[in-house]
């Protein structure tokens, strides 16, 4: 292959990859939304937080899946505080005070994880080098590391989950109807209250799942709470309610953020990684309002 | 007993239309100004009027523009410190490259500019609205961020990218000290506020009100959509940008772009939600608290480890501090979503009935 094409192919598969990493953060966002029309900043600092209990646990000698379990168990049981403490008081309050809320959130987790765990940069390790894989750069000269296939498989393996949780469990068609309808859920006596912990927990567990696997590229460390930023974008092109259209927004923003930079940053000086996602999906919006697959709001006078 | 308006009667319709129609009030207006413009100036100490008061005059004028376009106008938004940003720089630049204009006109074109800037980043709100929109105005916070960085012209291609605001001078006089700079301040922000209380009082602010109670529903009843939202953002932005000014050269003086970060926009959002959002007072009040608060923090944990002898970590102690204003904004949303003006005005309710039952 020449060398043009493969570095092409490189780049495109690698920003897809990311894509799919971006997407794992904002499948947390969606979750949230779709149950709660809650718009959950603190998505960042919950996967900051799944990813510094984690690897703290494992530091301190506790066994892979223990540790697991443990940290599986902490964010189930965060997710119940939440609903109990910020969410329930606020029943019935607009959006934007909801909003506000789950920012004062993020500075409550992001200081209760360092004030548990310290503030130091701690690496992490799955078992799965962040290294090329071989044949593929022998044989066709395009680098693609296998920790990002082995995300790609992680996150595919995690939306058919759930999927799967949404389509077929008594939970999960709770859920969908109280995404459709709060108050119609209530009559037909779905506890709303539950449905809002399950949620906030299953939504904790992705964010485990986010955390682990940012944690592996970066590292587990403060800047893990930006991930959440660059999963915004993410969000309005596939929409905030829309499970597919995170992962397909995702690689949307990973192929064109990645190809940008490579090719258009140099033009700038570069450093447009910064903005470049916000620019897209915000021609995006122009032209479908409501991200891709976004439910289509009807205002009524 | 001391608080009522009965007995006053409005003989016309001026007086019907005063911005505090009861008497009252108006004395403790300007009680009020008097300590500001005097007191605080001969009293105040160095520290106080340079360190506290003028940020916190700083930033009321920037949590007022957007409590114009987020509390009164409807439109979320996220990059207020990128408006602050254009008003801080091009300030800068009005005052370097063009000295013979002086500084409030300055002052004003950047204020302009800032408004340029909002009304470009606003045109999505034409499209899209609430959480999209919020996060469309991200794109704004980090775009201009990054363009300042990049583009030497803004900081005069200063090699670290700090831009040292020159002196403020009006008509010969220089406005170098912690009390000058805190009066000049108080000055234009108190000028300022005024402007704001009246323009929403007026057909404009009321359009304003319309599009944010439901847009659609304003659109029906003839307010032209493109106009009012845009003219929002291009106020609310212009304040912000003035705000920036001042900012630079009243409070910062040595200003790197990483001043306006996110962090700062999110502090000003704060400012308009625990002071209330959609009342001119509640953004002083959110900016004030918003201000003190940290530093009252600071006071209570060094009191607490001199009266305990316990020596605390400062990590530990800048952790908890973290933890403690997340956790009490999350209780003011609990206790009073409508903010801290909303709590003056249910005072005022019962202190006009105090002491009788009824």
């Amino acid at each position: 292959m020449p060398t043009q094409v493969a570095f092409f192919v490189e780049v495109l598969a690698g920003g897809l990859l990311a894509g799919v990493m971006y997407a794992l953060v904002a499948l947390g966002f969606v979750l949230i939304y779709k149950a709660s029309g809650v718009f959950n900043f603190a998505q960042g600092s919950m996967v900051f937080f799944a990813a510094l209990t984690f690897v703290s646990l494992t530091e301190r000698g506790w066994n892979f899946w223990l540790a697991l379990a443990v940290t599986l168990v902490v964010m189930v049981v965060l997710g119940v505080v939440i609903e109990r403490t910020v969410l329930r008081p606020l029943v019935n309050q607009p959006q934007i005070t909801l909003f506000m809320a789950t920012i004062g959130l993020t500075f409550v987790l992001e200081g209760l994880s360092q004030l548990i765990w310290g503030s130091q940069p701690h690496g992490l390790e799955l078992g799965i080098a962040d290294v090329p894989i071989d044949w593929l750069s022998q044989k066709l000269n395009i680098n693609i590391s296998q920790f990002d296939i082995f995300a790609a498989f992680v996150a595919g393996a995690l939306v058919a989950v759930l999927a799967v949780f949404f389509q077929k469990t008594r939970i999960g068609r709770a859920l969908r109807a109280v995404a459709d309808d709060h108050q119609a859920a209530l009559a037909v006596g779905i506890p709303l209250q539950h449905i809002w912990a399950i949620v906030w927990a299953v939504a904790g567990f992705v964010a485990l799942v986010a955390g682990l696997m940012w944690g592996v590229r970066n590292g587990v460390q403060y800047a893990l709470t930006f991930t959440a930023l660059k999963a915004l974008p993410v969000l309005l092109i596939g929409g905030f309610e829309s499970i597919p259209g995170a992962i397909i927004g995702g690689l949307i923003i990973g192929a064109t953020e990645k190809l940008a930079e490579v090719y258009v940053g140099p033009m700038f000086g570069g450093g447009i990684e910064s903005w470049f996602a916000y620019v897209v999906a915000l021609l995006f919006l122009l032209v479908r309002p409501e991200g891709l697959y976004g439910e289509k709001h009807i205002d009524r006078v | 007993m001391l608080y009522r308006e009965a007995g006053q009667f409005k003989s016309s319709y001026a007086e019907d239309q005063q911005i505090f129609p009861i008497r009252q009030d108006r004395i403790a207006m300007g009680v009020l100004l008097a300590v500001a413009f005097v007191v605080l100036p001969l009293a105040g100490n160095e520290y106080w009027l340079s360190a506290i008061l003028t940020p916190l005059l700083i930033f009321a004028l920037a949590a007022l523009g957007l409590n114009i376009l987020t509390g009164y106008a409807g439109q979320l938004s996220l990059g207020t410190a990128a408006f602050m940003a254009v008003g801080a720089f091009m300030a800068y630049n009005f005052v370097l490259r063009m000295p013979w204009l002086g500084i409030l006109p300055s002052f004003i074109l950047a204020g302009l500019c800032a408004a340029a800037v909002g009304v470009v980043f606003g045109l999505p709100s034409l499209r899209i609205k609430g959480f999209y929109l919020a996060v469309a105005t991200l794109a704004c916070q980090f775009f201009v961020l990054w363009a300042i960085q990049r583009i030497g012209w803004f900081t005069n291609y200063s090699s670290s990218g700090v831009i040292t605001a020159q002196q403020v001078v009006i008509l010969g006089v220089p406005f170098d000290t912690p009390a000058r700079k805190y009066l000049f301040t108080l000055t234009v922000v108190a000028l300022m506020a005024l402007a704001a209380k009246n323009l929403m009082r007026s057909e404009t602010g009321r359009a304003f009100m319309a599009v944010r109670d439901m847009d659609v529903a304003a659109s029906v009843i003839g307010i032209p959509m493109m106009k009012t939202k845009l003219l929002a953002f291009a106020i609310s932005s212009f304040y912000c940008g003035v705000a920036g000014a001042l900012h630079a050269f009243a409070y910062l003086g040595t200003v790197e772009p990483e001043a306006y970060s996110l962090e700062l926009s999110f502090n000003i959002l704060f400012m308009i939600v625990i002071g209330g959002a959609g009342s001119i007072l509640g953004s002083f009040l959110g900016a004030a608290f918003i201000t003190l608060f940290p530093i009252f923090l600071n006071l209570a944990s060094d009191w607490l480890q001199n009266v305990t002898g316990i020596e605390i970590q400062h990590a530990v102690v800048s952790n908890l501090r973290v933890i403690i204003f997340g956790a009490l904004i999350i209780f003011f949303l609990i206790v009073e979503p409508l903010g801290l003006a909303r709590l003056w005005q249910i005072t005022k309710e019962k202190l006009r009935l105090w002491p009788f039952p009824h």
